[in-house]
């Protein structure tokens, strides 16, 4: 009986060893975002040119995603050889030393054509920590119909003067369209992120050089009461558990005259599989109150190895490829040139294939070029990052700051309250985490 | 002297499963005590020490502690009082004899068996939706504005749903206690001219403590943690209306990475659940003696 147990045993080994060649196999984390699931689909392209790599994938949504990345990296549980990860946590990551450095990101990549604002957020003492997969600002999109029809002309830079006049004679609510969509579900990267770029533009910012938060100066209720009055009178029913995705559903749908957000929806609302008004989208640059900042932000989903990891070699190699202009090449050349990941690279917005077919390739560059994340607000701040600060209580802070908005939205809470609530809490865990003394 | 011997053998033998037990039990419990003694952030490994009972202290005065708390007892408080108060009479018209019945008792029972966030998702985007459920077709038929139920009323959103959920569950219990009722006692009691309101009351009702103390009981233990309904349909808010103390030690932990923190809060909850069931003991526990 034991004989034949080894015996088997032994087969089965070899059986188990033969057709595999030293295989490697790469667990991908990443967000089930439009562009991260066809990167998985074209997979097939990637392990063709390099037979020894297997690759798992693991997609989540966001905030999942996040959750689970992060718990694997500071408990260094190793279950992930490449993670998907913003841009707010690459330089504490970095500092941290939770990531390897990509030096080997092959001689055909061209660093230099990255642009330089990702380039600067995803970099650490002039090193690069991840690579970022696709890039993005903020902007404002409008119904080219409905603004002539009121007689209105969407200025190239507009000022929230002229959104909240605007909003307010769009605003028709037995016909159901609404002036202006928002974000309004609470979270960081929900209405904080939105928030957040808005109150640079109003001059307001997290915190002074001590690190004491900011939110009982009048820039901040300036930012807040503004934002409230005019989702209030223009915007849509149920705006406090409005994200990014409802906010699109409504403004596919032709319900919003006016929406902010991030640039990549642009190819979205263009789109006229997806969208109802694609052929009367007009962009132009995210509002300013004439002090000098646009209500911009700027994010990028990024590719980066986790310290540790055994595997760094392929998961480099598979960096490089997703991450390379012939990566956009293959997907221009399977999806057409409107779909490729946009907003990393130079050469992507000179290519005059790619600006024939998407009319916000040009806004969306200057959108990027103008948010600053060193100097995100018109006064000075201690932290990186334009609609966060890159410390690791933020998120944290941001959502439970977030929450206090979105009630004031919701009208269970005064815009006061909701401030000085914020104020608070932010000071008790910056008191906790010995910000301040 | 030999059934002294098979004792120790027996007590011998059951040391292991016994064991095995104390220490699934144990371990557990010991972590978190030990975790919540320690500033221990996953997100800033470097502050990582000893600091006594200062997160108790944290998350005993955090301003959504004492919201949350409240919330907590509403939710358990109203739960058991509408699955008790529509329980009772469902159970009453399902101990009936009528065409079908099995068939409507297994529909009443169904909502049981439906995962939480499920019945969450679907009360939320097919029943409450202010655009595009059911409730708000119904509202518009008849002229009225539909309510934007997690916007306008998000705590009795979720105890609607949280109550759905387990109406079937109390209705059961009280079923099976009406059918073992006696017969004989109401028959007399009919002969006697008693009303079918003074049946109830004198003879059903009585007969009844038991199971609805058994409800209260098992109901309390679980309704202390609902967090599935809450995450997916309000995320604890807007602001802090939805959020009990599961969802806020859930916040803790994986919001804010605050591990230290998160355990203390954990502990802070048994200490209330076993308060919680002490008074419920004391109160309805007396019918469950005897």
């Amino acid at each position: 009986m034991k004989h034949v147990l080894s015996a088997l045993l032994g087969a089965a080994t070899l059986l188990g060893a033969a057709p595999s060649v030293a295989q490697t196999t790469l667990t991908i984390a990443t967000v089930n975002n439009g562009d991260m699931i066809r990167m998985q689909a074209l997979t097939n392209e990637f392990t063709a040119k390099n037979p020894d790599i297997n690759v798992k994938w693991v997609t989540l949504e966001e905030n999942v995603l996040r959750q689970r990345v992060t718990t694997d990296i500071a408990t260094k549980g190793g279950q992930f050889d490449v993670l998907t990860i913003g841009t707010y946590e690459v330089p504490i990551w970095a500092k941290k030393n939770w990531l390897i450095p990509l030096d080997n990101l092959g001689s055909d990549y061209d660093t230099a054509d990255l642009l330089p604002k990702i380039r600067d957020a995803v970099s650490a003492s002039g090193k690069l920590y991840a690579a970022p997969f696709y890039g993005e600002s903020s902007m404002m999109m409008y119904r080219t119909d409905l603004f002539q029809k009121a007689g209105l002309t969407m200025p190239e830079k507009p000022t929230w003067d002229f959104v909240i006049d605007a909003a307010n004679k769009l605003t028709d609510k037995s016909g159901g369209v609404y002036g202006i969509c928002l974000r309004g579900k609470a979270g960081w990267g929900e209405n904080m992120a939105f928030l957040t770029a808005m109150s640079n533009s109003f001059g307001a910012r997290w915190f002074d050089e001590k690190w004491q938060p900011q939110f009982d100066k009048p820039e901040w209720k300036k930012t807040l009461s503004t934002y409230v009055d005019l989702m209030k009178a223009a915007g849509p029913p149920g705006a406090s558990s409005n994200g990014f995705n409802e906010n699109l559903a409504l403004f596919n749908s032709g319900k919003c005259a006016m929406w902010i957000d991030a640039t990549v929806a642009a190819s979205f609302v263009t789109n006229p599989k997806e969208s109802k008004v694609a052929d009367k989208v007009g962009f132009a640059l995210a509002p300013n109150a004439g002090l000098g900042k646009n209500a911009n932000w700027l994010w990028a989903w990024n590719l980066a190895i986790p310290a540790g990891s055994k595997k760094a070699a392929a998961a480099e190699k598979f960096i490089a490829w997703a991450t390379s202009k012939d990566y956009t090449k293959l997907v221009a050349s399977k999806e057409g040139w409107a779909n490729v990941p946009p907003g990393t690279r130079t050469s992507l917005y000179q290519n005059p294939e790619y600006l024939k077919v998407a009319p916000f390739a040009k806004l969306t560059l200057a959108s990027i070029d103008a948010a600053d994340p060193n100097k995100p607000s018109v006064q000075s701040v201690p932290y990186v990052g334009v609609q966060y600060a890159a410390i690791p209580e933020f998120q944290g802070i941001g959502t439970s700051v977030g929450q206090q908005f979105s009630a004031a939205l919701a009208g269970s809470s005064t815009v006061d309250a909701a401030l000085a609530a914020a104020q608070t809490a932010t000071e008790r865990e910056m008191k906790r985490a010995g910000y301040i003394k | 002297m030999a059934t002294q011997q098979t004792q120790v053998l027996g007590r011998a033998l059951l040391t292991p499963a016994v064991a095995l037990l104390f220490i699934w039990m144990i371990v557990p419990l010991a972590m978190t005590i030990y975790f919540s003694t320690l500033r221990y952030s996953l997100l800033d490994s470097e502050t990582w020490g000893f600091v006594g009972l200062e997160n108790f202290r944290y998350f005993l005065t955090d301003p959504a502690f004492l919201t949350a708390l409240r919330n907590t007892l509403v939710l358990v408080g109203s739960v058991l009082a509408i699955t008790i108060l529509l329980g009772t009479p469902l159970a009453l018209l399902l101990d009936q004899q009528v065409v079908g019945r099995s068939i409507v008792r297994l529909m009443v029972i169904a909502p049981f068996f439906v995962m939480p966030t499920v019945s969450a998702l679907v009360w939320k985007n097919l029943l409450m939706h202010p655009v595009s459920g059911l409730f708000a077709w119904v509202a518009t038929l008849v002229g009225a504005t539909p309510i934007d139920w997690f916007n306008d009323a998000p705590l009795l959103a979720v105890i609607v749903i949280v109550a759905w959920q387990w109406l079937p569950f109390a209705t059961l219990i009280l079923l099976t206690a009406l059918q073992s009722q006696d017969e004989e006692q109401k028959e007399a009691a009919e002969m006697d001219g008693a009303s079918a309101l003074s049946t109830f009351i004198y003879l059903t009702l009585p007969h009844l403590a038991r199971p609805i103390t058994v409800v209260i009981l098992i109901e309390t233990i679980f309704l202390l943690t609902v967090f599935a309904e809450i995450f997916v349909t309000t995320g604890g808010g807007p602001g802090l209306a939805t959020t009990n103390i599961a969802f806020l030690i859930y916040s803790q932990a994986l919001v804010q990475y605050d591990v230290g923190n998160a355990s203390a809060g954990g502990l802070v909850a048994v200490v209330i659940a076993n308060i919680v069931a002490f008074f419920l003991v004391r109160i309805v526990g007396r019918n469950l003696e005897a």
